[in-house]
């Protein structure tokens, strides 16, 4: 009964598809950490047509789930370019996390005080400097327990990737399930317990990281 | 892109549309009945519910909801519990927003005063009495922004829906892909729909959050 628990192959074949979903989230997570960062930037200089264009952009992206955007660029954009799945959700996910992680930076340097501009304006730093060696450094305190909210929400939404053909840990274990099956009656119920638990251990302590250091830098 | 051949399918979405509609509704309900039960044993310090609240509070924000989904709709039935598709999309819905709403609820608890709760309790009202005529009202203005950032969040969220076979939005639109080929049209339905059912949705909530707010 109990044998799919201790069954390594099931676990060697669960890995393979965990190493596809750690494959997307790492990707988009990089490339949106970067996007973001700029885009944050832009947004908070104070130019109004750029402000506004982005928060549109940002409001759109928004407005729809993630599997529609799968949809969209996957089965969508087919005729005029073929992606294979991967590709199509990696650039999913980095859309939505670009735009997400704008806010972010946006709602970060939003909320340092408006003296800590005027002296580095003070100091004749320049625009570069000024961002550099005084904003970035303020605002990473205030962003980073966000942001690795940000990173465990993406982990943990990856998995709907599954939807259009990546093969990731779900979907193998759907495969892995149909093959059981056949042995034993409970199979599913390992099976998915087993999965449960994977994104849980990946993504508990991201989770309990971004608590702790906004309750020591609040 | 060729719109006559909407005429012929779109009862299928409007179907669909309701359906989805209807499960975003329950699962909101039933979510924040849920935050609404943290909450509470929040407030009473009961140990051991405690201990189980914020466990679950852990489990569900860390795990996809595809995953409850699967679990509800295919282990479950195994040890005998067997549900509709439908009532396992509300409970999953719900399982996952009641533990957002709980953080909400419980975000807007800490940032009340404890000076009200007393006065409160100086008043000789009872615990319940204090959540029901204080402490929810008064948090109710910090945690309506983050309450209605988890209703949008979890109509959403109900386009996950469609792998338990329920035929919600996605399901259908999928569908119609395979039976009268027309990708891009269906597509278009979809986005539209989400945009309908959103948008007027994120108009009310800023409303009602501009009204509590003032």
């Amino acid at each position: 009964m109990s044998e799919i628990l201790f069954d390594l192959d099931i676990y060697k074949r669960l890995f393979e598809g965990l190493k596809v979903t750690l494959f997307i989230s790492f990707v988009s997570i990089f490339f949106s950490i970067i996007g973001g960062l700029i885009l944050g930037v832009f947004m908070s200089l104070g130019n109004k047509i750029i402000f506004y264009i982005l928060k549109i952009m940002l409001e759109i992206v928004r407005f729809m789930p993630i599997i529609v955007w799968l949809f969209l660029i996957y089965f969508g954009m087919s005729s005029w370019l073929s992606l294979d799945a991967i590709t199509a959700s990696i650039i999913v996910f980095v859309i939505w996390g670009v735009f997400e992680m704008m806010d972010l930076v946006r709602g970060a340097l939003l909320s340092i005080p408006k003296h800590q501009f005027e002296s580095s304006n003070a100091l004749a730093l320049s625009k570069y400097q000024m961002y550099r060696f005084i904003i970035l450094p303020l605002a990473a305190r205030r962003l980073l327990p966000s942001v690795i909210n940000l990173l465990s929400r993406m982990i943990k939404t990856t998995s709907v990737a599954y939807l259009i053909g990546v093969v990731d840990v779900l979907a193998i274990g759907n495969q892995l399930k149909e093959v059981t099956l056949l042995t034993s009656n409970f199979a599913p119920l390992y099976i998915y317990t087993i999965i449960f638990f994977i994104y849980f251990i990946i993504c508990y302590p991201l989770s309990k990281i971004s608590k702790i250091l906004e309750q020591r830098w609040s | 892109m060729d719109f006559e051949i909407i005429k012929e399918y779109y009862p299928l979405f409007i179907d669909a549309f309701y359906l989805t509609i209807k499960l975003a509704c329950y699962g909101v309900i039933l979510s924040f009945l849920i935050g609404l039960f943290c909450m509470w044993v929040e407030l009473h310090r009961f140990k051991f519910l405690r201990l189980v609240c914020n466990a679950y509070i852990e489990l569900s924000r860390n795990t996809p909801l595809l995953i409850h989904l699967f679990f509800l709709y295919y282990a479950l039935p195994k040890i005998g519990i067997k549900l509709e598709a439908f009532s396992c999309g509300v409970i999953g819905l719900a399982f996952l927003g009641g533990s957002y709403m709980a953080e909400s609820l419980k975000a807007g608890l800490n940032a009340i005063s404890k000076h009200q709760i007393e006065a409160g309790y100086a008043l000789a009202l009872s615990k319940n009495q204090v959540l029901y005529h204080i402490i929810l009202p008064l948090s109710l203005r910090v945690s309506i922004t983050s309450i209605s950032a988890n209703i949008i969040f979890l109509f959403k969220e109900t386009s996950v829906v469609s792998v338990i076979a329920l035929a919600d939005l996605v399901y259908t639109t999928k569908d119609i892909i395979g039976l009268y080929y027309v990708t891009n049209e269906a597509l278009f339905m979809l986005c539209v729909a989400y945009f309908i059912m959103i948008l007027p949705l994120s108009l009310i909530l800023s409303l009602i959050e501009k009204r509590i707010r003032r």
